[in-house]
């Protein structure tokens, strides 16, 4: 079933090894950083929000 | 007499909010199911192509990301017209929400392909059809997320950004044709609906790899929109109970 008979040829994949490895490795690291940034701006606008929100009620408030 | 099932019902923000939320897990595992078995057919199943070696194993990402920066450029296009027509709220949030990603796709297609063009052809790069096609898409992406930055009004920016979309968008067929159009380095599609020039391993280990691609832009997506209605719905009271109510 497998392809290839060793982890090093896994590696070296033909001798394209950088170039298959250089696509596989920015696209691992581009999905995997997006949806960080995403949930960071999610935590910092949330948190923003809800102390604007806090402020206009003190405002009324007062 | 109500309908069951009404569109204009999820199209409001209140309700889109939670349902996007809901479903960003499932969006989220699937992308995760369908990466790990696309990887396993085409990285450690897949034979070799008789004319590229391994340096073929590209294509697994390379076309994902491509279809997937062009897919979701439409799919913004669309939305942008339904927004210029009707006037809809939602519209000008999922422009937004959705062309991060795909900025992201056009330039992850750029760059697998730069990587898979040097050994192939000798060149990172040509200024060729379907190669600088491709390229005006991610300046059509970084255009137009810098022009609704730009405005500071979210509903004349959801229009200028609207319109900008809908005259890029005669971009699109250009990069799927341009293979057919001119003559090109680029290798002709292929994929398509009668036959394949693939080997059934390949074919479906890059079709699983289309489906994670696609599973992650909407899960990003929804968690991005979310965000945005949060922000642009600030004074109404759905977004107030949901502050009001500690979400995380």
């Amino acid at each position: 079933m497998i392809y290839w008979n060793s982890f090093s040829d896994f590696l070296h994949m033909g001798g394209y090894g950088l170039y298959v490895w250089g696509s596989f490795g920015v696209t691992a690291a581009v999905m995997t950083i997006e949806p960080i940034l995403v949930a960071r701006n999610r935590k910092a606008t949330l948190s923003r929000l809800k102390r604007q929100m806090r402020a206009e009620a003190r405002n009324t408030a007062e | 007499m109500t309908r069951r099932f009404n569109l204009y019902h999820f199209a409001s923000p209140a309700t889109f909010y939670p349902l996007a939320g809901a479903l960003i897990p499932w969006f989220a595992a699937a992308s995760v199911l369908f990466g790990l078995a696309g990887l396993y057919l085409g990285m450690l199943v897949a034979p070799t192509d008789f004319q590229q070696g391994e340096g073929y194993r590209i294509i697994f990402i390379h076309v994902p990301a491509s279809w997937m920066s062009m897919f979701i450029y439409l799919v913004m296009a669309f939305w942008a017209a339904i927004g210029l027509a009707f006037n809809t709220r939602l519209s000008g949030m999922m422009t937004q929400a959705l062309a991060p990603t795909g900025a992201l796709m056009a330039f992850l297609s750029l760059w697998t392909g730069a990587l898979w063009g040097k050994p192939m052809w000798g060149t990172w790069w040509v200024w060729d059809a379907r190669l600088t096609s491709e390229l005006i898409l991610l300046f059509l992406y970084i255009g137009y997320m810098a022009l609704v930055a730009a405005i500071d009004d979210p509903r004349r920016a959801d229009k200028a950004g609207g319109l900008l979309l809908l005259v890029g968008v005669v971009n699109v067929p250009i990069i799927y044709f341009s293979v057919k159009w001119w003559n090109t380095l680029h290798q002709g599609s292929s994929v398509n609906l009668t036959k394949s020039s693939m080997a059934e391993t390949m074919l479906w280990g890059m079709l699983l790899m289309a489906m994670c691609f696609w599973m992650y832009a909407i899960a990003v997506a929804f968690a991005r929109v979310r965000t945005i209605m949060l922000e642009r719905e600030r004074h109404t009271d759905w977004v107030k109970a949901i502050l009001a109510g500690g979400e995380k």
